[in-house]
């Protein structure tokens, strides 16, 4: 009964949602109930589709995770986005520096790196500089709220502009390949990179590129929920969340819980670089996140800031993800953008329907 | 010398250019965060403004009612979003940030659905835009004469009294007759109009059609430059012409040949265009002066029974 009466109020916003979008395809000019079929149908037809959902759902659950965690410590972290993208070009320097990265530069072979380790060492060393990285983002501001009480949310979206900023800086200053149009990194050493899922699971269609992330996704849901409501440390990250003054009366102290929710929110963010970087594209590639760092919000909300409600929704959400491509081919009038329209509208109920379900 | 003054002529007139929808925004913000209602909805507001008005502007072939109805569609807009936060204690930032997902997807869809290419409006003739006098649009000397007219409605006005009462202390306000809610309602809404009216200026002004998102965070740099502006309207003003200024050396030293380092390197622009983001962190943190909020800023009022 617990988990219907969790699930009422997200379902509710779903609804509104899809009726919502209904009315604004009809007055388009479109058929809604064949749009929304074209929304979700092909995550369910096909095996193709199912795991190219999953492949969608990666980066969400990641920042999803982020964005709950720090929800349960009453902070708002709208920073995952600068988080993801500093802890992906770390992921992708740490390839090349160490991953032996030869670079053709006008026709004459360039070593870019200063040693080239072996996979068993260098996959661990490029996931820690994400992960590190990614913390370090996020404890900044952290800090700042815990030191000098300066608010989260305004602190987090000046970080993103600031991440972004730096981080096209040193990609075109130093670490793009010569004459390259294109605003990315050289790629990664081989021995950086991850596998995807076909190439051991005979049941994944060979050219969908789910890769080990999405494993490792599902992993820390479950080390949340372990961390969150079986630890101590979890208590005292939650009792803050619940409230600060009866946890500082408790001996809990409000400012360490608000670092180490932060740097731990930071860190989730930066394990979307992972699946993105050693797992699919293999360099640092400027605008490779599709505004992922603020889909986690949706997706927190939905998932009522749960790590299996988190789960549940970014799968839901890469459905739209995905079902949004179809849309955009498939109907006369309706671009994928109706994608950002449900996910708004849901962003609206959910939060306008909070008081009632406490 | 000559070639100095001019890169400074241009410099100044590109700020106030890229200032004014910082200007409008910021403003608009100030009504609603005096009242106690956290607005980061300002970048969702510009757009729905800039979507707007660009339609209406192209289809009507008159860039003033263009601006107009741009800026009853920002009230309408900031309605949905007062009711959400208001009426239903919705979390402020949670609700603004739907409301700017909100319209990064609707007018992408509308236009897609009515112009047939993607998240664009058509092309407005350049007849057909805000006028320029004198090199100023009328939509930046619009914006500048708001901020004593703000200014004075805030501080001189038993409305702006009512408006930062209900900001700092609502229950106090509330025992000496101000109706709550009603002042947070029109705080936000006002909010919607000027912060729409910066959004039209984007797309009937600056440039001439609308595009999606083409608001690029100018919302969020309104909201920087109203915390470093410590809720002032003049102060307000002069925020937005530094982030403007700071803008406008970015694009300016963009490939600009004088532009070069002692050692000869080009310039970094992304440095300069982070400096309003990290001058913002630093204020807030109460190393320049302290920035003090509003003190019932973000929270919901509810009146005792």
């Amino acid at each position: 009964m617990k988990i219907l009466r969790e699930a009422l109020y997200p379902l509710i916003a779903v609804a509104a949602a899809f009726v919502i979008g209904g009315v604004i395809i009809f007055l388009i000019g479109d058929d809604p109930f064949t749009t929304f079929r074209l929304l979700v149908e092909n995550s369910f037809i096909s095996r193709k589709g199912v795991f190219e959902t999953l492949h969608y759902a990666t980066p969400l659950i990641f920042t999803g995770l982020a964005v709950a965690i720090a929800f349960r410590c009453g902070l708002l972290n709208i920073g995952a986005e600068g988080q993801l993208y500093v802890a992906a070009f770390a992921a992708a320097w740490v390839g090349i520096k160490f991953g032996g990265t030869i670079v053709n530069v006008n026709g004459v072979a360039q070593d870019w790196s200063w040693i080239s380790l072996p996979a068993i060492f260098l996959i661990p060393f490029c996931i820690a500089a994400a992960v590190i990285v990614g913390g370090f983002w996020g404890f900044i501001p952290g800090y700042l709220k815990a030191r000098f009480g300066s608010h989260e949310v305004i602190n987090t979206i000046m970080l993103n502009f600031i991440a972004i900023g730096l981080v096209s800086y040193f990609t075109q200053y130093y670490y793009k390949i010569p004459g390259d149009p294109i605003l990315q990194t050289a790629p990664i050493g081989d021995a950086a990179t991850i596998p995807q899922l076909h190439t051991f699971l005979p049941f994944v269609p060979p050219d969908v590129p789910l890769n080990v992330a999405f494993l490792l996704a599902i992993l820390m849901c479950f080390a949340m929920y372990v961390f969150l409501w079986k630890t101590k440390w979890g208590y005292e990250l939650r009792a803050v969340g619940e409230n600060p003054s009866a946890a500082e009366y408790g001996g809990i102290s409000p400012k360490k819980q608000i670092m180490v929710a932060m740097t731990i929110s930071g860190a989730l963010a930066g394990m979307v670089a992972i699946g993105e970087v050693l797992g699919f594209r293999h360099n640092y590639y400027h605008g490779f996140s599709a505004e992922w760092g603020f889909w986690g919000i949706a997706v927190a909300l939905l998932g009522r800031n749960h790590p299996f409600g988190v789960l549940l929704a970014a799968i839901f959400f890469g459905m739209l993800l995905r079902g949004g491509i179809f849309v955009d081919a498939f109907t006369e009038y309706v671009s994928k953008d109706l994608v950002e329209v449900l996910q708004a509208i849901i962003i609206l109920f959910v939060a306008s329907l909070q008081k009632y379900s406490k | 010398m000559d070639e100095v003054f001019v890169t400074l002529t241009i410099l100044i007139f590109s700020a106030i250019r890229l200032a004014t929808p910082m200007i409008f925004a910021a403003l608009g913000g100030m009504f609603s965060e005096r009242s106690g209602v956290i607005n980061i909805a300002l970048e969702g507001l510009m757009l729905g403004g800039a979507f707007t008005a660009a339609v209406v502007t192209y289809e009507l072939s008159n860039p003033y009612v263009g601006f107009l109805t741009a800026l009853v569609a920002g009230a309408l807009l900031a309605s949905i979003f007062a009711v959400s936060v208001i009426k239903f204690e919705a979390d402020q930032v949670v609700a603004g940030f739907g409301i700017n997902i909100l319209m990064l997807g609707v007018p992408a869809l509308l236009s897609g659905a009515i112009y047939g290419a993607a998240g664009s409006t058509e092309q407005i003739a350049k007849e057909y835009l805000l006028p320029e006098f004198a090199r100023l649009n009328v939509a930046s000397m619009l914006a500048f004469a708001l901020v004593p007219v703000c200014w004075y409605v805030l501080f001189k006005t038993p409305f702006g009294l009512r408006i930062r009462a209900v900001g700092e202390n609502p229950e106090a306000a509330d025992a000496a007759g101000v109706k709550v809610l009603r002042m947070r309602y029109l705080g936000v809404i006002l909010s919607g109009v000027l912060a729409a009216a910066g959004g039209a200026y984007l797309a009937i002004g600056q440039s001439s059609f609308f595009t999606k998102g083409m608001s690029a965070g100018k919302g969020f740099i309104a909201l920087a430059a109203l915390i470093l502006a410590k809720w002032r309207p003049f102060h307000v003003l002069g925020a937005c012409l530094f982030f403007g200024f700071t803008e406008a050396l970015a694009i300016q030293l963009q490939g600009a040949p004088w532009a070069k380092l002692p050692g000869g390197e080009s310039i970094p622009v992304q440095f300069i265009e982070i400096i309003p983001y990290v001058l913002t962190i630093i204020v807030l943190a109460g190393f320049i002066g302290l920035s003090r909020a509003p003190k019932a800023l973000g929270i919901p009022y509810r009146k005792e029974k």
